[in-house]
């Protein structure tokens, strides 16, 4: 089985794995990183949505062995402490999430977003919200909360 | 008392910080130490008989622990699923009652009813030897869509079930309409397929189960709406023991919209199987096999007329549907086309309707509650018609609908199908809504759409909704220190119960937000309760948690005389504090809840410490309603409709937390969106296989599908419950799908098209436009 070895959230990982294990597999039950999630099996959903070497990725769409090397972050290692990331904290005040399964996933892409493009207009975040699918907001408080951090991270 | 925190005021959510960090604790976030791995094997045919199953390779593959089938559960005496409600049980005709099976024996009746299951120490070896169990099956006939299955020589589902009925219902006065029909003005018709959709929360149903033989005691982790209601029908219908023996425990749940609001044969199955195994046994679907083993919502089919006079009077009423059931009638299921016709006569004085369908069995999965369940039906058939009828003598659409609407001084206010409605000012919220999307100025819109080539079209409708069913409890409990314990009977899987009920204890209590905290979702923990679904916690709920502060203001009382040196009649309390009326003695309502747990001292009836029970029990449903309009840009050339502005305004009665109410009516809406434009569970009409069994098959709506809503509220106090609220969970999905389809038809009148199906894709607008043209 394949050894690979990770910097997940800051810290060295390592872990055997088979060749057959996703990445989103390796952090969930490898590292117990259960905040990332699971939403389906065709790369639709988004809820697994993780940084790679500083981009947003679908995890169940990566192996693990093809991250082997690379500087990962996880919803986990986004806030300082208690002090949440800018987007985490946009989420919060405009009401972002409900059931909560999506937002992980969310949180993570809307950052990818915002950093491929720091203008971005409601239309500009609605198309490139999607590849993440939520259920219960409606998108609404989403897309209010995209656009405000977005302000505070340019700030 | 009036705070930040208090009713009425936009709290920030308590419950987000672990969502936002990842540290929320869904089923499959669960391991339990030596857990093992079920898969379910499930029937590929939508009918056969089962002729052999060959577990054999199964048993002997790496890791396979335990092979389950439907005979080990004969063998076991294991019960099955039945009704959570009849028509009968309420006084209407007798139905077919079928017991769906926690594994199948002899035939099966739909793709996807469970035929095996296989534990493994991997979910990989699980699937692996999943594989190698061989079934023969005998496929026989099947039957798909309801307006087949009543058919003459469709094959039958069940044998005694003729012409695949469940039951029949009827109300209303036949003749009468017939009569008003006959000789009216103008009759408005719609033919109406409200699509079959699917669910899909997204975290998919998963269940743990475990057992522990020297306690006796089994605990079922799993992703549910209504713990206690999983814990009858596993313990009690399923493995025949004492509910107690059956600890069930419901963390966060990522949505459930009414599906996790049944109980399912997986929640059973783990149970039954760690009792054999001794270890826990966890079952998490993929998305695809969710989409398979799912319950399905909606299927009615309907043929609906409305009679006007030349004043645009409604003088008549009457549809005729059929609802598919599935193969089972199972759960809530036998609810929705109750709802249905409970709820058919919208918000409008109608002199004569009858209402009929017939509940029919097909070879495909059970139809149970999909958000709204019934009321969606009900109102996207009236506000269908009212628009029709509108078009057909040349009216307005506002003016047609308040020539006709029920007024503020009707109420209370009984329909034709025996509901009796609260409260409403159906006017003034339509007029809001009217002012709101700058109504008056549409014909400028559409002018500068049709420059662009495109075809706009606006949509309106006024929905109503029935919240607030049965009774509940809720608990208030102090601590030693002075804080507060909610546990609540309800259940919160996105809501935000959490932040709502801390605002009603700490706005009764005087007790700080910040020092109360929510228990839920777990038997051991509450005592009783009948979970969230059909929008009932604001109302149930809420009014139960008053009561509950109530009674322990009143426990209080006896404490704080103590405290006080008063007699309990010298008592008042007002804003947290226990004054001595009339001086300026006062303690808060935390130093008593302290003194109640000394040591020593209080007399024993007096009791050791402070908590209250609440108690409510609905006697009168509430009726949130609103009005919905949407303007809807077409394309012509391709079909695609782009939804160009959304706005509602809502009834909601009094308010708790105006951004989760919103929050409420925004997702409420896309879901209404998603099966007016998007989403629908299709199954072969000959073989009864699912072809829209993935998210790439099955069309979520998704951020682009839908634009930004702007909504406002019209609130009228409900006088069914002592908060005055009305439930807000489903009226957004209530009243959405008929607006956009309105705004479609609105649209592409011009052109000749006078009805469009659901869901509108874009394929079937274009093809409209093509034949209209």
């Amino acid at each position: 089985m394949p050894q690979i070895r990770m910097t997940v959230n800051g810290k060295e990982v390592s872990g055997e794995v088979e060749g057959r294990t996703l990445l989103v597999q390796f952090l969930r039950d490898h590292l117990g990183l259960t905040g990332t999630h699971v939403g389906c099996d065709t790369t639709q959903c988004g809820a697994c949505t993780v940084h790679v070497n500083g981009r947003a990725m679908k995890s169940c769409t990566l192996l693990a062995a093809h991250a082997d090397g690379a500087d990962v972050t996880t919803i986990e290692g986004l806030a300082d402490g208690d002090t949440l990331h800018p987007m985490q904290e946009a989420f919060r005040e405009h009401h972002a999430l409900q059931c909560g399964f999506c937002t992980p996933g969310m949180v993570m892409s809307a950052i990818g977003l915002v950093k491929d493009n720091p203008k971005m207009s409601e239309k500009d975040v609605r198309h490139g919200l999607e590849g993440n699918i939520c259920r219960c907001t409606g998108y609404h408080n989403i897309v209010e909360a995209i656009l405000d951090a977005q302000t505070k991270m340019g700030a | 008392m009036a705070s930040q925190f208090g009713i009425g005021q936009p709290v920030r959510r308590s419950e987000d910080k672990r969502f936002l960090t990842g540290r929320g604790t869904y089923v499959d976030d669960i391991n339990l130490p030596r857990q093992t791995h079920a898969v379910v094997v499930y029937s590929p045919h939508a009918h056969a008989d089962i002729k052999s199953i060959d577990t054999s390779a199964a048993k002997s593959a790496p890791g396979v622990l335990l092979v389950l089938t439907g005979e080990d559960a004969q063998a076991d005496g294991l019960g099955g699923y039945g009704q959570a409600l009849m028509p009968e049980d309420v006084g209407g005709p007798p139905g077919f009652r079928t017991t769906r099976p926690v594994l199948a024996t002899g035939r099966v009746r739909h793709v996807g009813e469970r035929v095996a299951l296989v534990i493994a120490e991997t979910e990989e070896q699980a699937r692996d030897a999943a594989e190698l169990i061989e079934i023969d099956y005998a496929p026989l006939p099947a039957t798909v869509l309801a307006e087949d299955a009543v058919k003459d020589g469709a094959p039958l589902v069940w044998d005694g079930a003729e012409n695949n009925l469940c039951f029949p219902l009827m109300m209303g006065d036949a003749d009468a309409t017939e009569k008003a029909i006959a000789s009216a003005h103008y009759v408005a018709k719609v033919h109406i397929y409200n699509n079959r959709l699917t669910t899909n929360p997204m975290e998919m149903r998963g269940t743990i189960g475990d057992y522990n033989r020297a306690m006796d005691e089994y605990t079922l982790y799993t992703s549910t709406q209504n713990p206690h209601g999983v814990r009858a029908e596993v313990a009690g219908h399923i493995l025949h023991m004492h509910e107690t023996k059956l600890r069930v425990i419901a963390r966060d749940v990522g949505g459930g919209f009414g599906l996790k609001g049944g109980v399912f044969p997986e929640d059973a199955l783990v149970v039954w199987a760690a009792g054999k195994l001794e270890r826990p046994v966890k079952w998490v679907p993929s998305r695809s096999e969710a989409m398979i083993l799912d319950d399905d919502g909606r299927d009615q089919t309907l043929d609906a007329e409305m009679a006007v006079d030349k004043d645009g009077k409604i003088l008549a009423m009457r549809w005729i549907a059929l609802n598919n059931l599935g193969a089972y009638v199972v759960g809530p299921g036998a609810v929705v086309p109750m709802f249905a016709l409970g709820m058919s006569q919208g918000v409008y004085k109608i002199p004569t309707m009858l209402v009929a369908t017939k509940a029919v069995f097909t070879n495909t999965p059970p139809t149970t509650p999909y958000r709204g369940a019934g009321r969606p039906e009900a109102t996207y058939t009236i506000e269908r018609l009212m628009d029709a009828a509108a078009r057909g003598i040349g009216m307005d659409p506002a003016e047609i609908r308040k020539r006709n609407f029920i007024q503020p001084s009707e109420f209370p206010f009984e329909t034709h199908t025996h509901q009796i409605y609260d409260s409403g000012d159906y006017a003034t919220a339509l007029d809001k809504c009217l002012e709101l999307s700058d109504y008056k100025n549409f014909a400028k819109r559409r002018a500068e759409s049709e420059k662009a080539g495109k075809k706009r079209g606006l949509g309106l409708s006024y929905y109503i909704d029935n919240t607030g069913i049965f009774n509940d409890r809720m608990e208030l409990r102090f601590d030693p220190s002075g804080s507060l314990t909610i546990v609540a009977g309800t259940f919160s899987h996105g809501q935000g119960h959490e932040t709502t009920y801390k605002q009603i204890a700490s706005d009764l209590l005087g007790v700080p937000f910040e020092d109360i905290k929510l228990v839920q979702g777990d038997t051991a923990a509450v005592s009783f309760g009948r979970g969230t679904y059909a929008s009932r916690s604001a109302h149930v709920g809420g009014s139960a948690l008053k009561a509950a502060a109530e009674a322990v203001i009143e426990s209080g009382k006896k404490f704080a005389g103590m405290m006080l040196e008063a007699g309990e009649s010298d008592l008042e309390f007002v804003d947290g504090l226990y004054k001595v009326t009339g001086t300026d003695k006062a303690i808060p309502m935390t130093e008593v809840a302290k003194f109640a747990y000394i040591p020593a001292g209080p007399p024993s009836e007096l009791g050791t410490g402070l908590e209250g029970v609440g108690n409510f029990a609905t006697t009168m449903s509430s009726f949130p309603n609103g009005a919905h309009v949407c303007e809807v840009e077409i394309d012509p050339d391709t079909g695609k409709v782009v939804i160009d502005r959304f706005f509602a305004v809502d009834d909601m009665g009094n308010i708790i937390n105006p951004l989760l109410v919103a929050g409420q009516i925004h997702g409420g809406i896309v879901q209404g969106v998603g099966q007016a434009l998007l989403e629908d569970m299709v199954y072969d009409r000959e073989s009864g296989q699912l072809l829209s069994g993935s998210f790439l098959d099955y069309a979520m709506p998704r951020a682009d599908d839908v634009p930004s809503f702007q909504i406002g509220m019209s609130e009228v106090p409900s006088p069914s419950n002592p908060l005055g609220v009305k439930g807000a969970g489903e009226g957004g999905t209530v009243g959405a799908t008929p607006t956009v389809i309105n705004a479609i038809v609105d649209a592409l009148e011009s052109a000749g098209v006078t009805n469009m199906e659901l869901p509108a894709t874009p394929e079937r607008v274009w093809r409209a436009l093509s034949k209209a043209a």
